[in-house]
């Protein structure tokens, strides 16, 4: 789908004060949101992120339109504090995009972020800053994530420099030795003064860890944090971050492909299709009982570590179409193997299926 | 047949052996690699290459990086035949690419595309019907869903089960992840660096695993049947393989280890009367 827009100076001129896609009149009224999306510690409400598609000079004069990727559009959840949120899906569907547009590291098209009630959203970089130490982030992939020139103490001890923190060195050294133990990086005084490459991929991962957790924040997202990971180093990882997590009652979302450590992880759940939430609820009810054809379908062709096990055949076939150029109304429409008229024409809400239990298809409205 | 195991354990160069495609740096040191009876480490280059493909073909991991990008699909597969098959014309030869590419499910219409214009999932099921371009006996799969999505990865397994009984192939199938092995694969090697610690049905390994490490990896795994679990985890790090720890390989991480496992490395001998290998001090070593 197109997006008409006049001119790109317009563009960035309206995106500060609600840019073309305003808000409905309902969702700028303050009272008209749900209590629990301001209640909770993190709210989202029709979170949308359009980039740009840069064409050359003369198609963008002829056609006098810019093409939108629409990597997230009208996404609304809320993460609960102490929680574990879920957002699971294939390449493309919009997961690590909703992520970075939490913590703004991208910026927003349009769409409320409530922090601690709060709307971060239209913040400026200045008035986000003391918020940083509040929100961190842990990224997919150690090797690139860690600056190699820096030392193992530099690199965890830098947020506690940027945010003043510490008050002394002698202070610093004593919080980054603290939270390098609590991430199982031992003896601490080993690995202060080595570099990254000296540390196989599990170490560096924790020290990511430590690096965001290290300024006590109060909500965390972290990026597909064990894919890159083997298998006999990931759940250990993976279960020394959850205790950090457990420990001091972060909200924490956790962004992944695997719908089974998806289910060992996550409280709660969100599965994300080209850039929606199509089914959201407590992990167990989606996964044991998923109402969206695309959940049954993903839960379908994961493997199950069982040579006993026969799954039965895949109700879906191809694959996840452009983004640049999404299916009408339904965006599953196309892979649907329950599609009918409905489908093609208008798109589905998303509404509570069963208490908490949210899905987006026609299937389960009627 | 299936081949298990974490990154750098030497999966992947087993599967180059095999073909002997290893890098120029690396040799076969030692062992007999028998294909139909013949020792492939014996021949020369000009023998190798008449099984290379006609008797062996390999399906590369990562479909993005294993096609060339300046050539049409039809051409790179065209290519394949017409080398090991010099004397198929260019009619006949087309043929066959069309059927090869209906067998893996591409329309043959969209032969003369080029790999830009295929998704992932395409771009393998074509590095599939390359393989099978000069009807092989035995395929050899890497990783062949690695850097697919879940989806996609389902549908290329499936599509690779139905080949191998529709062809009666053999298939070698070397991946990271016991799941999907557990429901392609009829017999397993786990491998732990460089060598093939336990070796068996894939069903006796899955209910009985008789290695340490067989039995952390299981652990390890998350499944997304039944309850929500804490994940048990093998302590520390895969060794150097340029300084091995001496005796078992697996002696630092293993929670059984006993003193002869620092000194004496174990043999890889049947356990019980079914063909159920392991390589580890726990069984009787006679």
């Amino acid at each position: 789908m197109k997006f008409k827009l006049p001119s790109r100076k317009k563009h960035s001129a309206t995106d500060q004060n609600g840019g073309p896609m305003a808000l409905t009149p309902a969702q700028k009224d303050l009272s008209q949101i749900p209590s629990e999306y301001q209640d909770a510690l993190i709210g989202v409400i029709g979170l949308k992120k359009y980039f740009p598609v840069r064409q050359g000079f003369l198609s963008t004069i002829v056609s006098g339109q810019t093409q939108f990727v629409k990597a997230v559009d009208d996404v609304s959840f809320f993460v609960r504090k102490g929680e574990v949120f879920g957002l699971a899906g294939e390449s493309g569907s919009g997961k690590s995009t909703t992520g970075r547009l939490l913590l703004r590291l991208t910026d927003i098209t349009d769409g409320r972020v409530f922090f601690k009630g709060r709307d971060i959203a239209k913040l400026s970089p200045r008035q986000l800053k003391p918020l940083r130490k509040e929100m961190q982030i842990i990224f997919q992939d150690p090797y690139e994530s860690l600056d190699p020139r820096m030392t193992i103490k530099e690199i965890v001890a830098e947020p506690l420099r940027i945010q003043g923190i510490a008050k002394s060195e002698a202070e610093i050294l004593e919080r980054v030795k603290q939270i390098l133990s609590e991430v199982e990086v031992v003896p601490p005084e080993e690995f202060l003064q080595r570099f990254p490459h000296e540390l196989s991929g599990g170490q560096r991962q924790r020290v990511a860890v430590a690096r965001a957790f290290v300024v006590n924040p109060e909500f965390v997202v972290a990026d597909e944090p064990v894919s890159m990971l083997d298998v006999s180093i990931r759940a250990e990882v993976l279960n020394s971050m959850l205790e950090l997590v457990q420990k001091r009652q972060v909200s924490f979302i956790y962004i992944t492909h695997d719908l089974a450590l998806a289910k060992h992880v996550c409280d709660r759940l969100a599965i994300m299709y080209l850039g929606k939430i199509v089914e959201m609820g407590p992990t167990d009810q989606v996964i044991m009982n998923p109402l969206h054809p695309y959940t049954q379908a993903l839960i379908a062709a994961v493997p199950v570590p069982d040579p006993d096990y026969r799954r039965g055949n895949l109700p879906i076939s191809g694959e996840i179409p452009s983004p640049l150029n999404p299916p009408q109304a339904c965006r599953f429409h196309t892979r649907c193997p329950y599609a009918f008229s409905e489908c093609t024409t208008l798109e589905p809400p998303l509404v509570e299926a069963e208490p908490g239990h949210w899905v987006a298809c026609h299937m389960v409205h009627k | 047949m299936g081949l298990v195991g974490e990154s750098g354990c030497g999966k992947t160069t087993v599967a180059l052996s095999l073909l002997k495609l290893l890098p120029s740096a690396g040799r076969i040191r030692k062992g007999r690699i028998l294909f139909n009876g013949n020792d492939l480490v014996k021949m020369s280059d000009s023998q190798i290459r008449k099984i290379r493909w006609k008797g062996i073909a390999i399906v590369f991991q990562g479909a993005m990086n294993a096609l060339n990008p300046v050539f049409k699909i039809s051409d790179q597969i065209t290519e394949a035949i017409k080398i090991h098959e010099p004397s198929v014309g260019r009619t006949a030869a087309r043929e066959r690419v069309e059927t090869l590419l209906e067998m893996v499910g591409i329309d043959s219409g969209r032969a003369d595309n080029y790999p830009h214009e295929f998704s992932g999932g395409m771009r393998q099921r074509a590095l599939i019907a390359m393989a099978l371009a000069a009807n092989p006996e035995v395929l050899v799969a890497d990783e062949p869903g690695t850097a697919l999505d879940v989806v996609v990865q389902a549908q290329i397994l499936k599509l690779l089960r139905e080949l191998k009984d529709k062809l009666n192939l053999s298939m070698v199938f070397i991946s990271h992840d016991l799941s999907i092995v557990a429901e392609t694969c009829e017999k397993l090697a786990i491998m732990y660096a460089g060598q093939v610690i336990e070796y068996g049905d894939t069903k006796s390994i899955f209910s009985k695993p008789l290695h340490p490490y067989t039995q952390g990896l299981l652990g390890a795994f998350p499944s997304i049947k039944g309850e929500r679990k804490k994940l048990v985890s093998i302590p520390g790090q895969p060794p150097d393989l340029l300084n091995p720890p001496v005796g078992c390989r697996f002696n630092p991480r293993c929670p059984y280890v006993m003193d002869i496992c620092k000194s004496v490395d174990p043999k890889l001998l049947p356990v019980d009367e079914t063909n159920h290998l392991a390589h580890c001090h726990l069984y009787p070593q006679e």
